[in-house]
């Protein structure tokens, strides 16, 4: 194509294209001038460069459920609207027993779900017996569906309750059924940003050694950024090249998944929302930094269905999935707009933007089909996405 | 539909040389095009229009004088028949209170737009026209084509004789509503009332020839195909030659809630900015091309500045005719940082797009 060669001289990015070609691996400098350039669509072609790479036209998605085990928290982090303070009496504060997650994701039992993924708050009246029991119950529940569970942040707090070391637990909790860990806590690897919006949270250098454990263990995981927020460019670049560097010593990231703040109800509920702009930029400069992370993953709640459609070729190769009961976001939003989304709609944005849906598992194995996904009737799944994601 | 080929480089050599693109073009653009070719060339014709990194918009307000309409178009969800509960004129005091409401915030456009109500002849808007010119300095930009060939009707004037007389009443622009698709075929399906496409290209050209500019919309994903968009586009770009009146370009997705289309699946965020991409690059004597934050949101309202849009049109206040749940408000200060984030300069513009100095 002769006119994007031409801008992206232009816009002074033809030696990353350059660097890109060759496969070189980025630095700060170039992740500097990939978010400050205001040419999105040179920036977006060098990702899908990769994308296409790396992936082809494939889009993965997954079936997948969502549990959130409590929503007690003991860290009243600024960006969250989700969390009730341990002491709290508005009544709001819930801790599912084993037996109740294990009746929610029985619930689901006549959907093909590959994953659930489970997180929640750092409760510290759970016992570490819980945890293994709530694995237990969950993965008894629905053994044929992948258990993705517990962000570095409640692995940490696991480990502490269980006064003993993670590389001494997990091997537990992998045989009560943990199977991959969906890396989120990470927010933004900066010791200013942790110390305004996180500080009674894991720093940066406790997620590090969490996921050091995890992947040493034999588990994969994801690792996330939480950004449009306090963060800087700098602090973001900074982030990703921390991540590159774990990923060079373990291998263990499955894949990036850069999460949209949403400022509404909570400590920061003066800040906007974040852009389309911006949402499409942070997928493509993960895509860009992160060399030998193997996927990006556009997360439609947070960005809209639309955005996210886009995605697909600014370096995002995964839509996640269609989730049920994603309840950390939009707690307690009421304004937004509740989109309701099928497996069949997310598939049909992905192959209305040229892009080919392939059904993944929460390790990112391919499941087989029977025939085409898009051409099985709609009667396949009914399985809605009830989020407020506007 | 997938997208089934990706070399278009017939296709981008005219558009490096400045060339015309043909219907088939734009047909194989829609259908072939990916999102990051589309954004690229949009982007070319769009810097090559506007080589300045400034978004315009116009501070203006939608009044909707009146609700009262007997042509019941499938879409809509804001009329009421005549003698149905519901139905209302705005009175002129209310209406100048709303003008008043916009000059309070520096706004300077109002666009006046209601319903087809056999009620109201040719001196209703000519003394309303004549009342708000007399105590507001507001450019008036009002009344589409279909309210302007009925009035014409019901007050047995020409049309030209109608367009006249608001002229001289005070009438500045057309808003360029109601053309849907501007092909008989989807007009018999979603509006069989409504008037036809050549009528409503009739009236515009006649406005334009008075010396009445226009804006021109586009309608798109209810039951149209891709052909009958491109001839939409075609046929605009034809009146446009001749007679250079259409200042903005304004497509706008078809919103399925609520109206008796229902069942239409709702046009996603790529067939917006492919729409707008398409139209970019289709238009080329078009002047500008306006978002449409309004039905698409802040985010994909924003995106469409990388796929050709110059203009972030109005920063309405309010607005009743499309879905309410479908609706995005954004205040003034909001669209100016969606501007200044995607690396560009907000400017103020008054309805003929001339830059007014900072507020």
């Amino acid at each position: 194509m002769k006119a994007i060669g031409e801008q992206l001289r232009r816009s002074g990015l033809d030696d990353i294209h350059a660097k890109i070609q060759e496969g070189r691996r980025l630095d700060s400098h170039d992740g500097m001038r990939l978010y400050q350039t205001p040419d999105l669509t040179a920036v977006g072609y060098l990702a899908n460069l990769v994308r296409e790479r790396r992936h082809g036209d494939r889009t993965y998605f997954v079936r997948n459920l969502h549990i959130n085990y409590t929503n007690i928290c003991n860290k009243l982090c600024k960006f969250c609207s989700f969390y009730a303070a341990p002491n709290s009496e508005d009544g709001r504060g819930y801790a599912l027993s084993p037996d109740e997650a294990a009746a929610r994701v029985a619930r689901y039992s006549g959907e093909p779900i590959r994953e659930i993924h489970m997180v929640a708050g750092i409760n510290p009246k759970l016992p570490y017996g819980y945890y293994l029991d709530l694995l237990r119950a969950v993965k008894a529940a629905r053994p044929d569906a992948q258990l993705k569970a517990f962000t570095m942040i409640e692995l940490a707090q696991i480990a502490r309750v269980a006064k003993r070391s993670l590389a001494d637990i997990l091997p537990e909790l992998q045989a009560a059924g943990l199977e991959a860990c969906p890396g989120g806590g990470a927010e933004v690897f900066s010791e200013r940003v942790h110390e305004e919006l996180f500080h009674a949270k894991l720093d940066n250098q406790g997620w590090f050694e969490v996921a050091r454990a995890v992947h040493g263990a034999g588990i994969r995981s994801n690792v996330t950024m939480l950004y449009g927020h306090i963060e800087t460019e700098d602090e973001k670049v900074r982030h990703l090249l921390h991540i590159r560097d774990l990923q060079d010593e373990t291998g263990g990231f499955m894949c990036f998944v850069p999460l949209a703040f949403d400022p509404a109800n909570t400590d920061l509920k003066h800040l906007p929302m974040t852009t389309g702009y911006a949402n499409l930029r942070e997928i493509a400069v993960g895509r860009l930094l992160l060399d030998n992370v193997e996927h990006v993953k556009a997360f439609w709640i947070m960005i809209t269905p639309g955005v996210a459609q886009m995605a697909l070729w600014y370096g995002a190769d995964d839509l996640d999935g269609t989730v049920s009961h994603y309840e950390i976001t939009h707690a307690l939003g009421t304004q937004s707009h509740r989109q309701v989304l099928t497996v069949e709609q997310l598939l049909d944005l992905s192959v209305e933007v040229g892009r080919v849906p392939v059904e993944r598992d929460a390790l990112y194995n391919v499941v087989e089909q029977p025939s085409a996904i898009s051409d099985q009737p709609s009667a396949t799944s009914s399985l809605t996405a009830e989020s407020e994601a506007r | 539909m997938p997208i089934t080929d990706r070399n278009l480089d017939d296709i981008e050599e005219k558009i490096l040389a400045g060339g015309r693109l043909s219907f088939e073009d734009g047909v194989r653009l829609f259908r072939e095009a990916d999102p990051l070719q589309l954004s690229t060339w949009a982007n070319l014709v769009r810097f090559r229009l506007h080589p300045e990194r400034l978004v315009t918009y116009v501070v203006g307000r939608v009044i909707n004088y009146t609700n009262v309409c007997w042509v019941q178009c499938k879409f809509c969800n804001f009329y009421r028949l005549p003698g149905q509960d519901g139905g209302y004129v705005l009175p002129e005091e209310t209406i100048f209170g709303k003008i008043r409401g916009l000059m309070n915030l520096g706004g300077t456009e109002i666009l006046i737009q209601g319903g087809l109500n056999p009620a109201l002849k040719i001196e209703y808007f000519e003394s309303l026209f004549r009342a708000v010119k007399a105590n507001f300095p507001v450019h008036i930009h009002g009344l589409s084509p279909v309210e302007i060939i009925y009035l014409a009707k019901m007050s047995q004037l020409s049309e030209r004789e109608c367009l006249a007389r608001l002229k001289a009443a005070g009438l500045d622009s057309i808003p360029g509503a109601g053309a849907e698709i501007l092909v008989e075929a989807v007009r018999e399906q979603i509006a069989p009332y409504k008037n036809s496409a050549a009528a409503w290209l009739n009236l515009m050209r006649t406005a334009h020839e008075l010396g009445i500019g226009s804006s021109v919309t586009m309608m798109y994903g209810s039951v149209e195909s891709i052909e009958q968009r491109v001839e939409h586009l075609v046929r605009v770009r034809e009146l446009q030659e001749q007679t250079g009146g259409f200042r903005a370009f304004i497509p706008w997705s078809f919103q399925p809630e609520g109206t008796h289309l229902g069942e239409v699946k709702r046009a996603s965020g790529f067939d917006y900015l492919r729409t707008v991409a398409v139209s970019r690059l289709m238009l080329d004597n078009l002047p500008n091309i306006q978002s449409s934050w309004l039905t698409q949101g802040p985010k994909l309202g924003q995106i469409a500045l990388q796929y050709g849009v110059n203009d972030m049109g109005s920063t309405i206040i309010e607005e009743n005719v499309v879905s309410k749940e479908s609706v995005f408000m954004v205040p003034l200060p909001e669209i100016e940082r969606l501007i200044r984030d995607a690396g560009f300069v907000p400017a103020r513009r008054n309805t003929k797009y001339e830059l007014l100095p900072a507020a």
